[in-house]
């Protein structure tokens, strides 16, 4: 079993791989749209590059679920519903949501995808199989 | 000008790996300008040409049931040029393909001299996704015309 170390740096370089960005700048805590620059091209280009490093199978929208703010009742004077983070939550259980509700506008839903975010989402996987 | 930049395939093993040759030539106009006194292939027309290989590659897997969309350059990385009387020879090599899209590892060689070589990846478009309309058709790698590149070829010893 991997640990959750090795997980990080195999993420690491796949991030620095997919996005052309330097190690260093690949922490914990970075999110992938504002700190690294990925456009959503990038998403799919990560999401083949994890399951080919990883050896797993990633399904469509399992990692990064597209439209989360599409639902009307999910969004209300732009900031995200108790209804819409309890879906959150149970759509990505490796996302940090509790504080994403702490200031719940829907433009913060991206710094949701962060390096942590994927790393616990492979986690879980690699625990899983 | 018509938007082909490969020539011919000169070997395709289905799901595996392509090689196109794309002849360099006095005749293209925009060698001229680039650049006045030194005419060489410009590299993004080399990335379009090796796209256009591994698309077609990656296209065939799946009978051409789906639009292949160049979606993105990884990496790519110019050694050499390539100019007027050269041929280049791009080899692609399918990396990975499924529903979404695929991906090719590419190089291009004039002689034995590696040129370029490219990470390429790609996306298939299908004509009922709700996008469709909003796509160039600018990008799509290829169009049922530069299919009939598979189909030239033919030497006139008729090999």
């Amino acid at each position: 079993m991997a640990s959750r170390d090795e997980i990080f740096e195999k993420v690491q370089e796949t991030l620095v791989d997919a996005l052309g960005v330097d190690d260093d700048e690949v922490t914990e805590e970075a999110t992938l749209v504002d700190d690294l620059g990925a456009e959503s091209i990038d998403f799919l280009d990560i999401v083949f590059r994890l399951e080919k490093n990883f050896g797993i199978k990633i399904p469509r929208g399992e990692l990064f679920p597209e439209n989360l703010a599409a639902d009307a009742s999910f969004v209300d004077d732009g900031k995200v519903t108790a209804e819409g983070i309890a879906t959150l939550k149970e759509k990505m259980p490796h996302a940090d949501i509790d504080s994403f509700a702490n200031d719940p506008k829907v433009e913060n839903i991206q710094s949701l995808f962060t390096v942590n975010m994927i790393t616990n989402f492979v986690e879980n996987k690699l625990n899983a199989g | 000008m018509r938007w082909f930049w490969i020539d011919r395939f000169v070997e395709f093993e289905s799901g595996k790996f392509a090689k196109a040759v794309k002849n360099v030539s006095l005749a293209e106009e925009h060698l001229h300008d680039h650049f006045p006194g030194f005419a060489i292939m410009p590299g993004s027309l080399m990335i379009e040409g090796m796209a256009q290989t591994g698309g077609i590659l990656l296209g065939e897997v799946n009978d051409f049931e789906h639009i292949v969309i160049l979606a993105k350059v990884p990496k790519v990385t110019f050694h050499s040029w390539a100019v007027p009387g050269d041929s280049l020879v791009y080899t692609a090599t399918l990396t990975d393909s499924r529903d979404e899209g695929g991906g090719v590892d590419v190089t291009a060689h004039v002689g034995d001299r590696l040129v370029a070589e490219a990470e390429i990846m790609f996306v298939h478009l299908d004509q009922k996704d709700a996008q469709f309309g909003a796509i160039d058709q600018k990008n799509f790698v290829f169009s049922m015309n530069l299919l009939g590149i598979l189909d030239v070829g033919q030497a006139g010893d008729g090999t």
